[in-house]
């Protein structure tokens, strides 16, 4: 197996047993041993007083480590427009491109020159622009190969996209043509100063665990990244950088978009752009209750989430929920009333600046969590607080 | 219609923790279960054979154990099942696996292969459009309503950040699917004697013809280096007092920082 227990260290004490998520450590003999369920998540390395829990990387060792240059970042657009996501993907890139002394392009598919140059004054060096017919709508397949023949061709060390519906859906395809690792979903990247590896960090198990993931042997080294956590780089109006223009020639598609149709609320269009997010949980009671939020949403010009539970109870459409399961957002102020801060919440807004908490149980995680805390109940202070901003704002 | 639906044993995450100070995992009896959006999977291709008729088999790479998810899908009423087993799977990462699966769906033949979202151990939604690569075959993600199935397209809807997008794709075809899309049936009283009876076909590396360097741990691009458990932070202002004084005391905070 791939994961060793050193017999003769054993005592057969069983803490490893409790540590493994996949069951595949058992007592045979007075001895742990490790059976076929074992997944490698490596959980139980740490647990053993022993130390007699080891990894052997058998043939790994012999494997030559790829070669490549340059930090790539995928810049993903949406009826001609870039998202947020990617000035916050070059912001990532940048500091792990100077890290490895290297340079920063990025790739721009079904947009302007204009916004190509965009994406330079926020720190790319280089940017592959194609505005063919073809990758103007978002379809898989001409994304995907038309992304990987320019890898292929360039040949660079790390490539980065959005974790966004479109990035979570081609990249994995540009992947497994490259015979490359992708990591899902990452919240922080890193190179280790050693091997000049990247450090991919991401939430596994419903965010219970964060776990760091490598792709030593092959490049390029692959990572979507979640909006709203990578600070966005410096944008420099005199920036200058280059635009090279391709062709998507020959490249087909055997899927066709018909229609796209926009069904963002209001409220819920800008989560992920907003600067003041007032969520509600199931604390919140009710529709009724989420009234109470939306004037204090109102008075604060701010957007609205909310919870799982909120959403699972059917008091407000899944497109506000926040989270694991949700989007991510990253306001300057989020306010959470009635959400008691279950990790697979806390992933989607943490990386807020300031988290304000109310809460009537003074043992729930999310003051944890939160910059400030009241511990009260939402429909005594929600309304009072609606009142004194309106006030303070001279409303 | 042949329809293939990929489906993974998972540990029910909702309760899997990580104890901060040791770093390990605490997994009080967490039960195996059927990845949640595969349920929808299974009842998508359900609902596709009783529409264009056809039949629907259902397939996991997993140990021995993963049997226990396969019959739990017969008894919601899917045809056949089949079992990838292998000690050279273990330790397979995303690319392995999906290399796996491709191989075995190549071997069975599809004209619709279903996958759900993501799995939630793993989260990373990335099996699903890896297999469609290696098959060569175009996918769909996130599919929230299938429109229309015609004997050369299906029509289908995908969600997006802001809306949806109405797709066609020729077949065959791999979709992933979202919870919107239905509600998984139940398992009937027919179904639960079927499962008991069926036969799982189980296969290994060589019935599907894989060449072993790209299989499990071997075949696998990404290592996990480590894992540790998420950090929280520790400097909160609790505000105290009456409802009044606290309520002040917020918005003067709110007006220090300029969010007023
Ligand atoms: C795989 C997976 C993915 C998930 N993804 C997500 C996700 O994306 N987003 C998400 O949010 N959750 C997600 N969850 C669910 C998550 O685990 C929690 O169940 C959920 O976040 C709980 O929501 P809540 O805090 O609103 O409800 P609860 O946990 O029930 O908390 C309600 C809180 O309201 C407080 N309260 C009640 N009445 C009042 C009052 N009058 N005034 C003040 N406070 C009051 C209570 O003290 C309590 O703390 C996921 C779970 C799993 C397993
Ligand atoms: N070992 C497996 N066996 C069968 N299907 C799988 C397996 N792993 C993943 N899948 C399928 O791929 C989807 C996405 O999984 P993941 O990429 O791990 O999030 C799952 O919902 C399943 O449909």
């Amino acid at each position: 197996m791939l994961i060793r227990i050193d017999k003769d260290k054993c005592t057969g004490c069983e803490a490893c047993i409790a540590s493994c998520p996949y069951d595949a450590i058992i007592i045979k003999d007075g001895k742990a041993e490790i059976n076929e369920l074992c997944q490698m998540c490596k959980a139980c390395l740490s647990v053993c007083p022993e130390g007699a829990i080891s990894e052997v990387s058998e043939d790994s060792d012999q494997k030559e480590k790829g070669q490549g240059r340059g930090v790539w970042v995928f810049a993903e657009q949406r009826d001609g427009k870039t998202a947020v996501v990617s000035f916050e993907l070059l912001g990532a890139g940048r500091r792990l491109a100077s890290e490895l002394n290297t340079e920063l392009s990025a790739v721009l598919f079904g947009c302007t020159e204009s916004e190509a140059d965009e994406l330079i004054k926020w720190g790319a060096d280089k940017v592959y622009h194609c505005n063919d017919e073809i990758i103007k709508v978002f379809n898989d397949e001409p994304y995907a190969k038309l992304l990987s023949d320019l890898i292929q061709e360039h040949k660079p060390d790390i490539v980065l996209a959005g974790a966004t519906p479109i990035g979570r859906s081609f990249i994995p395809r540009v992947a497994a043509r490259l015979k490359t690792g992708l990591t899902a979903d990452c919240t922080s990247l890193d190179i280790d100063k050693e091997t000049g590896n990247l450090l991919q960090t991401r939430p596994a198990f419903g965010g219970n665990i964060m776990a760091t993931i490598l792709c030593p042997f092959t490049r390029p080294q692959m990572a979507t990244v979640r909006p709203r956590v990578m600070k966005r780089g410096e944008y420099d109006e005199k920036r200058k950088g280059a635009i090279i223009n391709i062709n998507a020639d020959n490249i087909k598609s055997r899927t066709n978009v018909i229609e796209t149709v926009k069904e963002a609320s209001e409220t819920a269009l800008n989560l992920q752009e907003a600067s003041i997010i007032v969520a509600g949980g199931r604390g919140v009671g009710g529709p009724k209750g989420f009234e109470i939020l939306f004037e204090l949403a109102e008075a604060l010009g701010a957007s609205i989430a909310a919870s799982r539970a909120a959403v699972d109870e059917g008091w407000i459409p899944y497109r506000h929920q926040v989270g694991q399961t949700g989007k991510t957002v990253g306001p300057k102020l989020y306010i959470a009333c009635g959400i008691s801060g279950a990790v697979q919440h806390l992933v989607g807004m943490q990386s807020s600046d300031i988290i304000i908490a109310i809460n009537k149980n003074p043992e729930a995680p999310i003051f944890n969590t939160a910059n400030f805390g009241i511990v009260g109940d939402l429909f005594e202070l929600i309304p009072l607080l609606t009142k004194k901003i309106k006030e303070a704002k001279g409303l | 219609m042949k329809i293939i639906v990929c489906i993974k044993q998972v540990p029910d995450t909702a309760e899997v923790r990580i104890n901060p100070e040791t770093n390990t995992l605490i997994r009080d009896g967490v039960p195996s279960i059927i990845n949640p959006y595969d349920m929808h999977a299974i009842e998508a291709g359900l609902h596709i054979k009783e529409k264009a008729g056809g039949n629907v088999t259902v397939i996991t790479m997993g140990p021995p154990q993963a049997e226990t998810a396969l019959r739990e899908a017969i008894s919601m009423g899917v045809d056949s099942a089949v079992l990838l087993t292998d000690r050279a799977f273990a330790g397979s990462d995303t690319w392995a696996t999906a290399y796996t699966l491709a191989k075995a769906i190549e071997y069975l033949g599809a004209d619709i292969i279903l996958c759900g979202k993501q799995a939630i151990d793993g989260d990373t939604a990335q099996v699903g459009p890896e297999i469609a690569e290696f098959l060569d075959i175009p996918h769909i993600s996130y599919i929230r309503k299938i429109d229309e199935i015609k004997d050369n397209k299906i029509v289908v809807q995908r969600l997006m950040d802001d809306g949806y997008d109405v797709i066609e794709s020729s077949f065959p075809v791999l979709l992933t699917v979202v919870k919107e899309l239905n509600v998984p049936r139940l398992p009937s009283i027919k179904g639960k004697m079927a499962a008991k009876k069926a036969v799982i076909q189980k296969m290994n590396a060589a019935d599907i013809k894989a060449d072993e360097n790209c299989l499990g741990l071997k075949g696998s691009p990404t290592q996990v280096r480590n894992i540790f458990a998420p950090e929280v932070k520790k400097d909160r202002i609790m505000l105290e007092g009456t409802t009044e004084e606290k309520v002040t005391a917020l918005v003067n905070e709110l007006m220090r920082l300029k969010c007023l």
